[in-house]
């Protein structure tokens, strides 16, 4: 029964669609991207898009590791941002990755790293409650081939033996916020190497404060580097101890770090002799 | 002669069919050539001068300073320069300044700079310690592809020669000229540096910089440190760094060493204040630092390098896999 109202009611949507005005053209590509019109239609469909510069996407100068180039996209300028998604025009797998920040728990900021194949326009969309997406982005030169080499630890027999460790650490920011930065021992494999590994690549990460509410959702694709390091900006009340970070792989192995508060300096000193490498 | 564009060349080919190619491949073959400009340094010796510049197409990746000297035997050249082309350059300057054929060939390390003319010589002339040798094998193709990357036809043909002849620490003589190799790591796994006592001539490769800001990609920072208290150690009269001018005296010593000391901290600072990767290679530089050329840029590089390195190594330890 309740298929059948929803399938009436997805036939009523398409009807509704059918009598919409066609929709507009994605706005022109201030970046040039060949690939840009099927992107933006593929990944927006009909939702307004804009080019913004308030989105801001940081990349080196220089690519001096082609499976290791640090992206950060700050869109903190734009008010309620629902979601950033980073996309990479020209990778073999252009979604690298979502982050979903819980209102009022966490920045629209995120900071990581990333495989390119070649030189490619890297570009954060930020979706904010009014349902528009605002884009901005760079073009990034690079010689490529980090999507198609073998993760380091391939040359590694004993690789499985720190799959998933797991490291953070906090800092408390003048405005009160926290910095996390946690890095997650895993290969992160495309699938697309020349060694002919399947893709094995950790999938989501749930960042959640001492109570176990949610304070960011983290979906994570194949471009997104060996050992992933990642930065976000948190709002953690004071009163919480520490954040709990839940990763998932896609062969199902769960991941699960807790990293103290910056204000938590006893058990911070406490877990500096334990690192694991 | 002017440069025909891509796009004139397709419209002449397409007007006359007729046309004889010859030309037309001879309007696409830029003639590139590097002006190699001997710059003598000592009693036969001379050093070819890299640009103090990163790898580019402009230069043609020529930035490495390259040695000859003369013996007896025949030439002795160190390091090899960036393609093939060059290779082919530097054997006939060679050629000309001795008067003779090349007897030895040393590399001083495995970065493409230094490295992709030995192709120019025969693998068995050509001389490295062995982790050169193996670090080449490994990265070698990684290498060749950044190199045409950014140097494009200055590469053409270019392939890569492993030496064929693996040297320890130790002295070879070579038609009167007695040569103390050091087998040495720091700035990469393994480096070479050649001393000849008699004209305490001391030739570093990238173990020292001189004027020109270090580079890092494959560097141990804690054992390059050691390294350069062993070189300073036999006190040379004259060095050639790896990039930077030749000078009397141990400057190019120090100077390597205070960059490298002060970048670390610069680096290490960073970390410690919570900065992300990208807003540690933003961060400002001291003047003493600024005024060494491509500071910035190699400082940028450095932070790419060393910070995953950095995170690695201090991040606590928070968890592991649960199933």
């Amino acid at each position: 029964m309740l298929s059948c109202i929803s399938r009436a009611l997805a036939a009523l949507g398409l009807l509704a669609c059918l009598a919409m005005p066609l929709r507009a053209e994605p706005p022109a590509d201030p970046l040039q991207s060949p690939v840009w019109k099927d992107i933006a239609k593929k990944t927006f469909g009909d939702a307004e898009v804009r080019f913004d510069d308030r989105v801001k996407v940081l990349v080196p100068s220089v690519v001096e590791n082609q499976a290791q180039v640090p992206v950060t996209a700050d869109a903190r300028q734009l008010p309620n941002v629902e979601k950033i998604l980073i996309i990479a025009d020209l990778n073999p797998i252009q979604h690298v990755l979502t982050l979903t920040p819980a209102p009022g728990k966490s920045e629209a900021f995120i900071s990581f790293r990333m495989k390119v194949e070649q030189a490619t326009p890297v570009r954060a969309a930020a979706l904010t409650s009014d349902g528009v997406w605002h884009v901005g982005g760079v073009n990034l030169d690079a010689a490529g081939g980090g999507c198609s080499s073998p993760a380091m630890a391939r040359g590694d027999a004993d690789w499985t033996d720190t799959l998933g460790n797991a490291q953070g650490r906090m800092w408390r920011k003048d405005d009160g916020a926290a910095r996390l930065r946690f890095r997650v021992r895993h290969p992160m494999d495309t699938g697309l190497a020349k060694d002919n590994t399947p893709a094995f690549y950790i999938e989501k990460f749930d960042i959640k404060g001492a109570g176990g509410d949610p304070l960011a959702t983290l979906e994570m694709f194949e471009p997104v580097s060996e050992d992933p390091t990642v930065t976000m900006e948190l709002k953690v009340p004071p009163s919480d101890a520490s954040v709990t970070i839940d990763g998932r792989d896609n062969n199902g192995t769960i991941y699960r770090s807790t990293v103290p508060a910056p204000w938590n300096e006893s058990a911070l000193a406490a877990r500096q002799s334990a690192h694991p490498n | 002669m002017p440069r025909l564009s891509r796009r004139e060349l397709i419209a002449a080919g397409a007007s006359s069919i007729a046309a004889p190619l010859l030309p037309m491949f001879a309007a696409e073959a830029a003639p590139l050539t590097y002006a190699l400009k001997p710059i003598k340094i000592g009693d036969g010796a001379w050093m070819i001068a890299g640009a103090n510049e990163a790898i580019t197409f402009e230069n043609g990746g020529a930035i490495a300073n390259i040695t000859i000297l003369d013996s007896s035997a025949g030439a002795i050249i160190i390091d090899t320069g960036p393609s093939r082309r060059f290779g082919e350059q530097l054997a006939e300057l060679a050629k000309d300044l001795t008067g003779k054929s090349v007897a030895r060939v040393y590399v001083t390390h495995f970065h493409p700079d230094h490295v992709f003319g030995n192709q120019a010589f025969t693998a068995d002339t050509i001389a490295a310690p062995q982790g050169v040798i193996d670090g080449l094998k490994q990265s070698g193709n990684g290498f060749s592809d950044a190199m045409y990357y950014i140097a494009r036809d200055w590469m053409r043909g270019t392939e890569i020669v492993l030496p064929g002849k693996a040297v320890a620490t130790g002295i070879e003589e070579i038609g009167g000229r007695r040569l103390n190799l050091f087998a040495l790591a720091g700035h990469t796994s393994s480096d070479l540096a050649i001393y000849e006592e008699k004209s305490g001539l001391l030739i570093t490769g990238d173990l020292t910089f001189l004027d020109r800001a270090p580079t890092t990609p494959h560097a141990d920072l804690a054992v390059w440190s050691t390294t350069l208290d062993q070189l300073e150690n036999l006190q040379p009269a004259k060095i050639i760094p790896g990039h930077g001018p030749a000078e009397n005296g141990t400057r190019a010593i120090t100077q390597t060493r205070d960059w490298l000391e002060a970048i670390e901290a610069i680096i290490t600072k960073a970390y410690e204040k919570g900065l992300d990767i990208l807003e540690a290679a933003a961060e400002p530089l001291p003047p003493s630092l600024e005024k060494i050329s491509l500071s910035r840029y190699e400082y940028e590089r450095s932070v790419m390098h060393l910070y995953p390195k950095l995170e690695a190594a201090r991040l606590p330890g928070t968890g592991n896999k649960l199933q």
